[in-house]
């Protein structure tokens, strides 16, 4: 396998199937049965060139690996550079993981434009995954930006009732935050004369400069995590995007939002995320509290778990600006976990809304008693939410808290509030529509999961458990990265510390 | 080889070339009549493609001809080549509507001819005069490509406006024109930037210059010079529009920046905050007056407004970077536009026009290929990447930020989002709504070929796009010596 763009093929296999899906012809019915299996192949050769990317991978070290580079633009020294690290490979694997996982769990509940529904995910899939691997920043916001047209189609398209205002809101959101960080790339362009991301990580700003940019850079990762209060787009956009839309949105769209911070506020704006960090932790644990509340007192399902989603994200941008190492593996592995944890649960509303189209909690109770393996299913994702011990989310939020209580006692107290909120919610959500007397009587007849469907969870299950039991098999991973940028971030605030006594002492500089 | 020519023409070949040959197509049509104009419009495409393979064929080094009052550098050969490509493609997509709409009438693609030489002149001219006679063949010519419908009251009323305020905008070139010659003494515009650098009757020729701008600014259809815009685009019939949209468009704004940076670049500081204005106000209004229009035709006016506003940005930085930005800009621009009107000049029901935005309600299930395409451009237009329209703004805004005009970037990235509202409205319309009438299908092969090419073109312009930056960059350098 050595010498294999392995990354750019992982890229790039989705738009080959794409391109294949377009060629379709014929009957409508033959047509999307062809769109469907063309789709699921595709994305799982993806899911397999992402499993050779991780197998590949060295954890001793913490630069960039599998590097691709191309002339692309010459004239402004712009390159197709690509390449992972400890930080964005497990993403690429997620998003890879996700995907077929979507074309399934659409393969029923979609019967409408079906080749058009798989060549948007498909298209989605490479934007995705080239934005993880991206290491030039004119590449990488070409593909950051353009995910927003397939999932503006998605939601569109294939969504519920309020789709058009919710698709309008979505975008317009989100464009309106990256096109000040484009602003800002391209003043990171003049000031440093490069697009290079490996080469600006090196590259010291000035101090004015790094504010200046910051901002730019929160404008549009503080939109996409989503931070409140810039959260209102979400639960629209995941209420009314088609099941398989919400689970890209909450699996992989949420986390180019964290992964920004990761890779661009946090190395090269270290003085500004050192200024900034209180407004986040303030952003974060307001959205934790606040947004835990909300997601009480709501009766959508989609919904509770679209503001679930937000406070979930709260205690990852808690976690990145701890600035240790064990708050930023808590942060990525937060993210890994709400990757897999949420989509879960939105495949577990879409189940039952296929069956009894209700998104509502009141429509449904009881129904372990019809649906014991879905019952299950559902359980296992709750309590994964919920933070249980041996499940993903344990993981995840008991890192960010020993991080966040590293930086400040009042910061770890107040997220924490989060987890017993968090187990509030949801544990109640389960009660409502799990256990109780199954009174109603159109849910009689309900069927319980059927072998699609079981294929889909199978694998979330296993991810699940396996992550919290055995999280070394990622945080090692990750580690030589994350120490790394942690090392950069302390020398260049050490720097920075360093020469301010310098100006203060008398007699110091000149 | 071309001794069969005066020397001292050979840097116009490709104009006396397109002169002649119309002449000859005028005459041809005089004897035949209208039956043969289909055969003239097919003419004068291969003309236009010969033109065009001329200008690209020209010597590299920059010649003059004239007596210096037409120069034909890098910049005139690119900027040429977009025109000559925006015309052919105008009078491609001509000719089987105007057929079907019962104006085929020979005059028809003579005009588009007549005008595309004069937008050459304008495009090379480098003497205030040879810029007045360029600008009034190609307006005289569009004046009447305008009204070409006579018994229609619509484009017989945007053919009466645009002649009304174009010979007002025309009137206060002049009288700019005639304030410079008295305060510089010369009407040469390599004499003009020799005596202003030398800083005497600079505020004289400032003056001229407002009025100068202000008569360009007209003819870019930049705020608040616009307002003939959304009436003629609407009123004329949509292949004359298209023809406006693309070609004029290119040839005005190449000459306001050959104006500008050449005989003028001395009093850069002061026609940068002129030009700031205008990007602003054009970009704000391109964005917002949008919003509200059911009509695809206005609707694609007040977009060539927000259009001209982000071609300003580049020309504000007064930077080679910038005219490069602007030049890359009209290369998309063309493309885009092409495209768009393509699409509704395809847009008929029952064997008539419609030019109602709810007419594209269902596109995408009734039509997907024209939907997809139409899609494409829409996005594009919106500046979402990867397509291309992105990359035309990239670099005006590129340019913008290292002259340091951070504010006005900020700012234009700001109505960009705007913009995107009415641009995804109309693939709201495609593909989120219900279908509404079926469109006919397409008249003659045509439409399809072009909206395959500019299509293809806007969707992969990001895979390959060194060899147009590096032609746009040696363009923006000839303007620049030194």
């Amino acid at each position: 396998m050595q010498g294999w763009p392995l990354l750019s093929l992982t890229t790039f296999v989705p738009l080959i199937g794409a391109a294949f899906i377009l060629m379709i012809r014929g009957e409508k019915e033959i047509v999307a049965r062809n769109a469907r299996n063309v789709a699921l192949w595709t994305s799982l050769i993806t899911l397999l060139l992402a499993l050779m990317t991780w197998a590949n991978f060295d954890p001793r070290t913490a630069a960039f690996q599998l590097e691709e580079q191309a002339a692309w633009i010459p004239a402004f020294g712009i390159t197709y550079h690509m390449g992972v690290d400890g930080i964005s490979m497990f993403f690429v694997v997620l998003s890879a993981f996700l995907t077929p996982i979507c074309v399934l769990a659409s393969w029923d509940a979609i019967r409408e434009r079906v080749r058009e529904y798989m060549l948007a995910f498909l298209v989605l899939e490479t934007l995705m995954i080239g934005m993880f691997c991206a290491l030039d920043i004119v590449l990488f916001y070409l593909f950051f930006e353009g995910v927003l047209i397939p999932m503006f189609l998605i939601i569109g398209i294939w969504g519920g009732p309020r789709r058009v205002y919710s698709a309008f809101k979505f975008f317009l959101y989100t464009l309106l935050g990256s096109v000040l960080m484009l602003v800002a790339i391209l003043a990171i362009y003049f000031t440093a004369g490069m697009t290079d991301i490996p080469a600006l990580m090196k590259y010291a700003f000035a101090r004015d400069m790094q504010m200046w940019l910051w901002l730019a850079f929160f404008a549009s990762f503080a939109v996409k995590v989503p931070m409140w209060p810039l959260h209102t787009w979400l639960p629209d956009a995941h209420v009314e995007a088609p099941t398989a839309g919400s689970v890209i949105l909450a699996g992989v769209l949420l986390k180019m939002g964290g992964y920004g911070f990761l890779r661009f506020s946090l190395p090269m704006m270290p003085l500004a995320s050192d200024f900034f960090a209180p407004l986040i932790f303030a952003l974060s644990i307001v959205a934790v509290i606040y947004t835990s509340l909300v997601a009480l007192a709501q009766e959508d399902m989609k919904k509770l778990i679209a503001y679930s989603s937000v406070a979930h994200m709260g205690f990852v941008t808690v976690g990145i600006f701890t600035f240790n190492v064990q708050g930023i593996q808590g942060a990525i592995f937060q993210m890994l976990s709400h990757g897999v944890v949420s989509a879960a649960l939105f495949l577990c509303v879409g189940v039952v809304y296929d069956r009894m189209h209700s998104r509502l909690i009141a429509t449904y109770g009881g129904l372990v008693h019809r649906m014991p393996f879905y019952a299950a299913a559902f359980m296992v994702f709750t309590l994964a939410s919920v933070g249980l011990p041996g499940t993903s989310g344990f993981v995840g939020e008991m890192l960010v808290l020993v991080g966040a209580y590293q930086a400040s006692t009042w910061v770890a107290a107040l997220t924490a509030t989060g987890v017993v909120l968090g187990a509030a919610y949801m544990l109640w959500l389960y009660r409502r529509v799990i256990f109780g007397e199954l009174e109603k009587p159109e849910l009689k007849a309900i069927l319980d999961l059927d072998r699609r469907e079981i294929a889909v969870f199978v694998p979330l299950v296993a991810a699940v458990i396996w992550m919290g039991v055995y999280p070394s098999s990622f945080l090692d991973l990750m580690h030589a990265s994350v120490q790394n940028l942690v090392d950069n971030y302390q020398a260049a605030i050490k720097a920075e510390t360093a020469a301010q006594a310098q100006v203060l002492l008398p007699g110091g500089a000149p | 080889m071309t001794t069969w020519i005066p020397s001292q023409m050979t840097a116009a070949l490709p104009e006396v070339f397109l002169a002649i040959a119309t002449m000859a197509l005028l005459m041809i049509g005089a004897y035949r009549g209208n039956s043969h104009t289909r055969t003239i419009g097919w003419f004068a495409v291969a003309v236009l493609l010969v033109a065009g393979g001329l200008v690209a064929g020209t010597a590299a080094s920059p010649g003059s001809a004239f007596g210096g009052m037409f120069v034909a550098d890098t910049f005139a050969r690119f900027a040429k080549f977009l025109v000559l490509i925006g015309s052919a493609l105008a009078v491609v997509l001509s000719v089987a509507y105007i057929e079907r709409e019962e104006m085929a009438r020979f005059e028809y693609p003579i005009l588009f001819l007549f005008a595309t030489i004069g937008m050459m002149m304008m495009i090379s001219a480098n003497d205030l005069i040879a810029l007045y006679v360029g600008l009034e063949l190609q307006s005289l010519a569009l004046y009447v490509a305008a009204a070409f419908r006579r018994d229609s009251l619509r484009s017989s009323e945007a053919g009466l406006k645009y002649f009304v305020l174009g010979a007002l905008s025309s009137g206060m070139l002049l009288y700019g024109a005639s304030l410079v010659y008295g305060f510089a003494g010369t009407t040469s515009f390599t004499g003009i930037a020799k005596v202003l650098a030398t800083g005497t009757g600079n505020t004289g020729a400032l003056v001229g210059l407002v009025f100068i701008t202000a008569g360009l600014a007209f003819k870019v259809s930049a705020v608040p010079f616009h307002m003939w815009t959304p009436d003629v685009y609407e009123g004329a019939p949509t292949s004359v529009t298209a023809f406006f949209a693309i070609a004029p468009k290119i040839a005005a704004m190449a000459l306001f920046i050959r104006v500008l940076v050449g005989p003028f670049a001395p009093l850069t500081a002061q026609w940068q905050q002129v030009v700031v204005f205008l990007a602003v106000l054009s970009m704000a209004l391109g964005a917002f007056a949008a919003i509200n229009q059911t009509n695809i035709k206005r609707l694609m006016a007040y977009s060539s407004i927000g259009n001209v506003g982000y071609m300003l940005v580049g020309l504000a930085a007064g930077t080679e970077a910038g005219v490069r930005g602007v030049l890359i800009y009209l290369l998309i621009y063309l493309a885009m536009t092409a495209g768009t009107f393509a699409c509704i000049l395809a847009m008929r029901v029952h064997g008539r026009a419609v030019e109602e935005l709810d007419d594209l309600k269902g596109l995408g299930r009734t039509r997907p290929a024209m939907a997809l395409a139409l899609a494409v451009f829409m996005f594009s237009m919106a500046g979402i990447p990867p397509l291309a329209g992105f990359f035309g703004k990239l670099y005006v805004f590129l340019a913008a930020v290292q002259a340091g005009m951070y504010v006005l970037a900020v700012f234009g990235v700001l109505a960009s989002v705007v913009a995107a509202f009415y641009y995804l409205r109309i693939v709201k319309l495609m593909y989120f709504d219900e279908p509404a009438d079926t469109f006919d299908r397409l008249l003659g092969r045509e439409i399809g070929v072009v909206l395959t090419v500019t299509g293809l073109f806007i969707a992969f312009f990001f895979v390959f796009p060194a060899p147009m930056l590096a032609a746009a960059s040696a363009a923006a350098k000839s303007l620049f010596p030194g």
